[in-house]
């Protein structure tokens, strides 16, 4: 499972409710949630998330276990998130989703391309390689399967 | 020697395990998705329908027509599947599980992230997302990694003015908001001994708040006379000997009344050091702090006057609502000046019912404070119901006195 994409730099404790606000949940429409992604951090943000690595502090998606969040960001085209921890909910989710989660303390320089082998356990910024704490075997099968809801289509 | 969640899920801290889930709920907020994913799955049936729930609490009553629709089909599917049903009004979904279904030593899942709170009946309780629910609904079943456990040793007893939430805001300041990532809070000691169901709730329910997996009591005499009030036989669990990856001791007695300041649950102040910070609104609810004993208490700090900034209560359940309603307690809140709300989650996630404005100030009973999560530009104050109560009579962030 390789990827690349270019780096947005985010800070620590990244809460799931500046990822999407609770206003904006009462609906089945992806595109709402893609289009108010991070609007509370900064409304700028979501134009750029197409073809993102998100790079963030500790702590990735912590709070509600709203599944909208990662949705909302896989929705908007996140190749991967980067960070040194994430909250357990959101791990669980942005797997769920097919949202590749990546632990790594990874310093962040906007705009550097990145790339990333979760089978070989690398993430790389410039040109330097960093290892990965791989994902358990039964996250890397619900991955490899693009999600929850495929890997379960494809049990039965 | 295992700690209460290894005894539980039947494995080390660290193993992988699949665990057949005891009892699982969405509310109507998280169930909408799950019965999505459940249809993508190829869902036709269910592992076990009657241990599966769907508790309405999250914006209840509507608000508006996309979330009544919403909340139709969801009804609707829920009752014809014959999954068990509560309907607006009822309740917070935590709070219903507290309230005589959550047993000693069942796995709980919860599609919130604060169905930690039921740990404090010895269960290993947790939240999950939306999908992973949908699996749930599937098979019957999840996977979990057993966490290792952080052993929160308490002595002593509350007195004075500070309680539980003061003792829990307390330790979600000294582990910090990831400081028990992918990890258990086990509550022991004599200090834990005498503390109250309700009070046990509390603690339990700010686990998820330092990233914890769940916070869990061990079932004792407290937690057996409980239930047995609420028709179930069980039995007491024997904490033994066992490793904990790090320990935290706390003196009861050393607890004083403190505030939680925004943005971050865990920037924990003393009340006195925010004595004076003038208030727009001041919210008493959650499944936190929506109990009976806490809308007592509210009334019992108030005692005959009036309210000097608006205040919102909102009970945490039916049972809430008509106990306050029975004891005369709801009258003394209503004649204080505050403002009743119908049984649910209230204002607390921003969408309705109390939402905040810009440049406004909330001191809350809840258990998050996050930017913006009550309204855009507004500012949440995390304290205790005594601290709400003095501070509602003032206007202002007050230090309770002792009673």
């Amino acid at each position: 499972m390789q990827g690349a994409g270019t780096a947005v730099c985010l800070g620590s404790d990244i809460d799931t409710d500046i990822i999407i606000a609770g206003r904006y949940l009462r609906t089945k429409d992806r595109g709402i949630w893609v289009e108010h992604v991070f609007e509370d951090l900064d409304p700028m943000l979501a134009s750029r998330m197409k073809g993102a690595v998100i790079v963030a502090g500790k702590n990735f998606g912590c709070g509600s276990s709203r599944e909208q969040a990662a949705v909302a960001l896989k929705e908007a085209g996140v190749v991967a998130v980067v960070a040194p921890s994430f909250a357990r909910i959101f791990f669980r989710n942005g797997i769920n989703v097919g949202l590749p989660l990546i632990e790594c303390h990874l310093p962040c320089t906007a705009g550097q391309n990145i790339r990333f082998d979760l089978t070989g356990g690398w993430v790389e910024s410039g040109r330097k390689r960093h290892p990965v704490r791989p994902l358990s075997l039964r996250m890397q099968e619900i991955l490899r399967a693009g999600g929850l809801v495929r890997y379960w289509k494809g049990h039965r | 020697m295992s700690t209460l969640s290894e005894r539980i899920l039947g494995a080390d801290a660290g193993d992988y395990v699949d665990r057949k889930v005891d009892r699982a709920y969405v509310h109507d907020g998280t169930g909408v998705l799950t019965l999505e994913s459940w249809k993508s799955m190829g869902g036709d049936r269910f592992a076990d329908a009657s241990h599966l729930y769907v508790l309405f609490d999250h914006i209840t009553p509507a608000n508006n027509s996309t979330t009544a629709t919403l909340q139709h089909e969801l009804r609707e599917f829920a009752c014809s599947s014959f999954l068990q049903f509560s309907d607006i009004g009822n309740g917070i979904c935590h709070q219903l599980m507290s309230e005589g279904i959550v047993l000693p030593g069942e796995i709980v899942v919860g599609a919130d992230s604060h169905s930690c709170t039921l740990g404090a009946f010895g269960a290993f309780a947790t939240g999950v997302g939306a999908t992973d629910m949908a699996a749930i609904w599937l098979t019957g079943e999840t996977w979990f990694r057993v966490p290792a456990t952080i052993g929160v040793h308490l002595s002593g007893t509350l007195d004075g003015v500070a309680e539980a939430k003061d003792l829990a805001l307390t330790y979600v300041g000294k582990l910090g908001m990831d400081g028990a990532t992918y990890q258990a809070l086990e509550f022991i000691g004599e200090g834990a001994a005498v503390l109250e169901i309700d009070d046990r709730l509390v603690l339990c329910n700010l686990a998820v708040e330092t990233g914890a997996k769940t916070g869990i009591f061990y079932a004792d005499t407290m937690t057996v006379k409980y239930l047995a009030a609420r028709g179930h036989d069980v039995l007491p669990q024997v904490p033994e000997p066992c490793d904990y990856c790090r320990e935290l001791d706390l003196d009861l007695a050393d607890i004083v009344p403190v505030v939680a300041v925004p943005p971050r649950v865990d920037t924990i102040k003393p009340v006195r050091d925010l004595a004076g910070l003038p208030l727009d609104q001041v919210f008493v609810g959650t499944c936190t702090n929506g109990r009976y004993s806490d809308l007592a208490r509210f009334a019992r700090v108030v005692g005959g006057r009036k309210v000097a900034v608006r205040t919102l209560i909102v009970p945490a359940s039916r049972a809430v609502l008509a106990e306050a309603i029975r004891t005369g307690v709801l009258a003394d809140l209503v004649d204080a000046g505050c403002t009743i709300g119908s049984p649910g989650c209230g204002p607390c996630l921003g969408a309705h019912m109390g939402v905040i404005g810009e440049g406004e100030v909330c001191l809350s009973t809840a258990n998050r404070n996050f930017r913006n999560r009550m309204g855009v530009g507004g500012e949440i104050y995390l304290v205790s119901v005594a601290t709400a109560a003095a501070s509602a009579l003032s206007g202002e962030i007050t230090e309770p006195e002792v009673p």
